[in-house]
């Protein structure tokens, strides 16, 4: 996997014309993780991926993707510290299909990740599973269908994607006796 | 909802306790992993939050956040920042068995630059439940925190002590849990504080990351062995471990013989070497007023409550007080009363000190302020100060009446406020708009003693050097706020003083009632009352004894305690300990400071002026005798944060928690005795049933001697009370009246329960005496216990051993009756803020009775006064329900008429300003 030097900061540059943002905040990184950190003029800054991406939706006046209900909210900060923990955390093989089944079984009735609406957690999710979506075989994308769907819904939502690869997935079946 | 945890995973933790914090209403199920919530992933997750959606939250954090968001707390990006912190940094941290070291810096850094007593703010948050329930399993209590981390240990310590985290604490640490969770302890090293690696230099240096990676079931509970399902699934009470039962036992058993001797100081009360000497004050009351409740619950009580305690401890205490009689205040106060300046002082000393006497306050000495000791300590301490180069001199421009021949005071000015135009702003402060206004800058200004325009002269006052004092100040301050028990408002406070700089501070005025200033050219000036007042705690204790120096120059023996409400906490946190390191001569300065917030009355606020309230001359006149005012206002003491005075729940406590639980338990124990045995104690042979009941009293015994020690007032009252309720459910259970009909078997157990429960009710005698002390001499009285068993040990004994003889046993409390209370709340104002409050000039409307002086007929104005407000509440109704204009206008002008009349009937002008709302088209 090509790491990028800066993946936090790119990743919130991303976010940041999604949402329409006028460029000019200014990151920096910390510590051997690379944290992103966005600079202000007061103050000591904002640390933290999910921190910042939140603050940048608010910023944004789109606070309906940080979930309207106190549930739906809750259920956005649950996935959106799922991906800075486990997703961001796992790097081998293990971890990876402990993260594409757990999701899959999340995905199993829902279209996107905090139920019937689309939310920063579904951004950030895409962002942070493309490196793996991208290297996955035909079959394992099958596999983990509920997961394919989702991620083929989201880099296709309008604006989203940007740069990034698009990612193949195809419709008909393969592997019928796969499961 | 329901929440399902597993026990003695560290992650039950804080979700419990966030609960708790926010009150969520959730059904706790004690979880067996193997019945996993069916939508959630494959992992074991536990704790589980189940909503009525079916939606299930497996992240300890988002579940916390539900729990704040349900109650309207949105997340911040400071509380996102520290949950994230924690799901990422900290966490990782604590499974990789790193160093804390770097970790918690982080923290008490971040709260010691912000200078705020919680970490995203100066109230408790859902970042603060988070990290908390991270950190208490590996710290258990701050005592493992070193002093290098004061902010973090103060920090941590409040946390741990409240009410919510404390029930958490308690509720996952049952004993097959605790087997599971010091299992979890031993993997961890003792937080090792000198860190593994060298310190970045970076000002905001992350701690580093730890390079093992989290496996799958990440999120703090991956080993499995928490999520063990507990065999015991009720109850969120901590279960009793075999060492703490036998210990109880055995402490039971050793009988009055494990009390500590008894021991009285001499008199007068003086430093003794090798005791723990406490010198206690309460903030002195200002001397032209009667105080309020929430004065008495702020100073007086606490401190008296404190300094009970510290003498049943045995400890050397010495607790002084007194009314602050110099300043301005004093002046207007004789002019309106046609007094002199000492005549007042005398009238209202004497009123102050009837009202603590009434309740019982134990002062070892109540002076005042106007003495020659007063002057010649506060003369000698400016003296040094003067010597040592910490004063300036410097010219102010003040208001001077050519007509009285003086400068005036900013209470003397009157003059339209320069920032809303309102025509009657004081001059230090507008009553309207609230800012704080500088009297110069008054437009229109007028002497209030003779109703001339005063004109702006300059005058030379003097200053205390503060910003020369701060390099003393500061190495003094970190050392006391580190080793002393500062309550969190107190460190705020003072932190936010220091980081916002010190500037230099007037210390004389022009005024007469004063001590005067010994300096040339400062003849016709004294000082100004925030200089002088706190040397009233030192000229008083002179009063008391010649030899104060004993208590005021030994900081090396003394211990100090400063009890205030918190607009009080600068004074004694900065300015006043700078005038006594300034004056260099080795002064007791604050070791504790302890700070209440505000007590509110009902919805509102007390109002000497509308009348609005309960003052400390009327409490007694309620018929509710002193001890059920010290118990009520000691439950709702404003500790951490505001609280209320309510009829309602004075009422409330006082039946249920007064009458049915401890009351009750008291009375029945001893009536057991007298009416079975004869009034002689009964022998007593333990079954594990009643050793359980031992150590679950001496349980709630420690604690509230942990919570005492620590001045957590109101907090230590719920253990007493918890001890009585499980003694009513132990009474309940085991049924001595049914047994004593039984046969021998039945009989013998019969008495060791009363043997037991009139023990229980002895050893609650002592802890109640802080509080209750009356209460607590008749439970003495009617137990009949001997002085040198009435003492308050750290174990639960026997100290009514059998065929110990009881006294006559009676009724302790009494109950309040709903029309008793309804006549006092009428009686005490309160409940209709909304005319006081939104509407001004309804104000005439409704005449406060203290404020009655008018010369009419007090009947007719009383008639005229009750039909202006039930005219105004039709007008009102009327204009909600969307009436007809027309009809709206007779009814108004009826109104207007009415009040035109009342207005006549009370001697005023007629003149009634026409409310703008009701002319408007």
């Amino acid at each position: 996997m090509a790491a990028a030097a800066r993946p936090g900061v790119e990743e919130l540059a991303l976010l940041e014309k999604l949402l329409g943002l006028p460029r000019g905040n200014k990151y920096g990184v910390q510590g051997e993780r690379k944290v992103p950190v966005l600079q202000t003029n007061n103050g000591p800054g904002l640390t933290g991926l999910m921190t910042i991406a939140a603050h940048l939706v608010k910023q944004a006046k789109k606070d309906q993707l940080l979930g309207s209900t106190a549930e739906e909210k809750a259920v956005v900060q649950q996935w959106l510290e799922y991906r800075v923990t486990q997703v961001d955390g796992g790097s081998s093989k293990e971890d990876t299909t402990t993260i594409l089944k757990n999701l899959n079984i999340h995905l199993e009735d829902k279209v996107y990740l905090a139920g019937n609406t689309f939310t920063l957690a579904d951004i950030l999710m895409y962002y942070g599973l493309h490196h793996i979506m991208v290297d996955l075989t035909v079959q394992e994308k099958e596999k983990y269908l509920n997961v394919s769907r989702w991620f083929s819904h989201i880099q296709h939502y309008p604006g989203v994607r940007q740069h990034l690869s698009n990612v193949i997935f195809i419709k008909n079946r393969l592997y019928t006796n796969a499961h | 909802m329901r929440l399902r945890v597993a026990p003695g995973g560290p992650a039950a933790l804080k979700v419990l306790a966030a609960a708790g914090a926010a009150a969520a209403p959730v059904r706790l199920v004690w979880g067996d992993p193997s019945e996993r919530p069916l939508a959630s992933p494959s992992a074991p997750w536990l704790p589980a939050l189940e909503l009525d959606s079916g939606t299930v939250l497996f992240s300890p954090n988002a579940i916390c956040q539900f729990f704040f968001l349900a109650r309207g707390e949105e997340p911040t990006d400071l509380t996102n920042q520290w949950l994230e912190w924690e799901a990422t940094e900290l966490q990782k941290g604590l499974e990789a068995l790193e160093p804390l070291g770097q970790l918690l810096e982080h923290i008490e850094q971040d709260l010691s630059s912000r200078g705020t007593a919680y970490l995203a703010g100066d109230t408790q948050s859902v970042a603060d439940v988070v990290v908390w329930g991270a950190l208490f399993p590996v710290l258990q209590d701050e005592t493992g925190l070193p002093s290098e981390l004061p902010a973090l240990r103060t920090w941590f310590q409040n946390m741990t002590l409240s009410e919510a985290c404390r029930k958490a604490a308690g509720s996952v640490l049952m004993p097959e849990a605790l087997l599971e969770f010091k299992s979890y302890l031993q993997k961890h090293p003792p937080p090792c504080l000198a860190t593994g690696r060298a310190t970045s230099n970076a000002p905001e240096a992350q701690p580093g990351a730890g390079t093992g990676h989290r496996g799958a079931g990440g999120h703090g509970h991956a080993d499995p062995h928490w999520d063990q399902p507990s065999p015991q699934g009720d109850g969120p009470e901590r279960a009793l471990s075999e060492e703490e039962i036998a210990a109880a036992v055995a402490a039971w058993a050793r009988g009055a013989a494990a009390l500590p001797g008894p021991w009285k100081p001499q008199q007068p009360v003086l430093p003794v070497h090798g005791r723990r000497n406490v010198l206690i004050t309460s903030a002195l009351p200002y001397v032209n007023n009667v105080p309020h409740l929430g004065n008495i619950i702020g100073c007086v009580l606490s401190a008296d409550t404190f300094a009970r305690y510290c003498r049943l401890r045995n400890w050397n205490t010495l607790y002084v007080c007194g009314t602050d009689e110099y300043g301005t205040a004093t002046e207007t106060k004789a002019m309106e009363e046609g007094l002199t300046p000492q005549e007042i002082c005398d009238k209202y000393n004497a009123i102050h000190a009837d009202i603590y006497r009434w309740f019982d306050i134990s002062f070892d000495y109540f002076g005042r302020t106007t003495t020659p000791h007063q002057t010649r300590i506060a003369q000698d301490i400016f003296q040094r100060l003067l010597a040592r180069g910490f004063l300036l001199q410097d010219t102010v421009e003040q208001l001077r009446c050519e007509g009285c021949q003086r400068f005036l005071a900013d209470r003397f000015v009157e003059g339209t406020c320069p920032f809303c135009n309102y025509e009657e702003a004081r001059g230090d402060q507008c009553d309207k708009c609230g800012k704080l206004i500088n009297a110069v800058e008054l437009k229109n200004p007028q002497c209030k003693l003779c109703g001339g325009v005063p004109v702006v002269k300059t005058t030379q006052h003097l200053f205390l050097d503060l910003p020369k004092l701060q390099e003393r100040l500061e190495p003094w301050l970190e050392q006391s706020l580190a080793t002393g028990d500062w309550t969190a408002n107190a460190r705020y406070i003072t932190r936010s003083w220091i980081r916002d700089g010190l500037k230099p501070r007037c210390i004389t005025r022009d005024l007469k009632w004063g001590t005067p200033v010994p300096l040339d050219g400062f003849q016709d000036k004294v000082f100004y009352v925030w200089f002088d007042a706190p040397i009233g705690y030192l000229s008083i204790t002179a009063n008391y004894t010649e030899q104060w120096e004993r208590w005021w120059k030994n900081p090396q023996q003394v211990e100090l305690y400063n009890f205030m409400a918190k607009d009080n906490v600068p004074f004694h946190s900065v300015i006043f300990p700078c005038s006594l390191l300034g004056a260099d001569d080795n002064y007791t300065l604050v070791n504790h400071l302890i700070a209440t917030e505000y007590l509110n009355y009902e919805d509102g606020k007390f109002s000497k002026s509308r009348g609005v309230g309960v003052f400390g001359d009327m409490a007694k006149d309620t018929g509710i005798p002193a001890d059920i005012w010290r118990f009520y206002l000691l439950s709702v003491r404003p500790e951490g944060q505001d609280s209320a005075f309510s009829w309602g729940d004075l009422m409330l406590k006082n039946n249920s928690e007064l009458l049915n639980n401890l009351g009750n338990f008291i009375n029945r124990a001893g009536m057991f005795v007298c009416k079975f045995f004869g009034g002689v104690v009964p022998d007593m042979v333990l079954t594990p049933d009643d050793e359980r009941l031992l150590a679950r009293v001496t349980l709630e015994l420690r604690q509230y001697h942990q919570l005492l020690e620590r001045v957590r007032i109101r907090d230590a009252l719920r253990c007493i009370l918890s001890i009585s309720r499980h003694g009513n459910q132990y009474i309940q259970v085991n049924e001595p009246w049914k047994r004593i009909k039984g046969d021998e078997k039945d009989r013998q157990r019969a008495g060791t329960v009363t043997g037991v429960a009139v023990n229980v009710a002895s050893a609650l005698a002592v802890m109640l005496q802080p509080y209750m002390p009356s209460v607590s001499v008749a439970i003495q009285g009617q137990l009949r216990i001997p002085p040198e068993r009435f003492i308050l040990s750290r174990d639960f004994t026997c100290t009514l051993p059998a065929g110990h003889r009881v006294g006559t046993v009676s009724p302790l409390f009494q109950k309040l009756e709903n029309d008793q209370v309804e006549a006092l709340r009428k009686r005490f104002g309160g409940g209709q803020p909304e005319d006081l409050a939104v509407k001004p000039q309804a104000k005439q409307t409704h005449p406060a009775p203290a404020a009655l002086v008018a010369p009419g007929d007090p009947q007719l104005i009383q008639e005229l006064t009750e039909k202006v407000a039930e005219q105004g509440n039709y007008v009102r109704q009327l204009k909600a329900n969307k009436a007809e204009k027309a009809e709206v206008d007779t009814e108004v002008a009826k109104l207007l008429e009415l009040k035109k009349q009342l207005l006549q009937a009370e001697g005023k002008s007629p003149e009634v300003p026409v409310p703008k709302g009701k002319r408007k088209k």
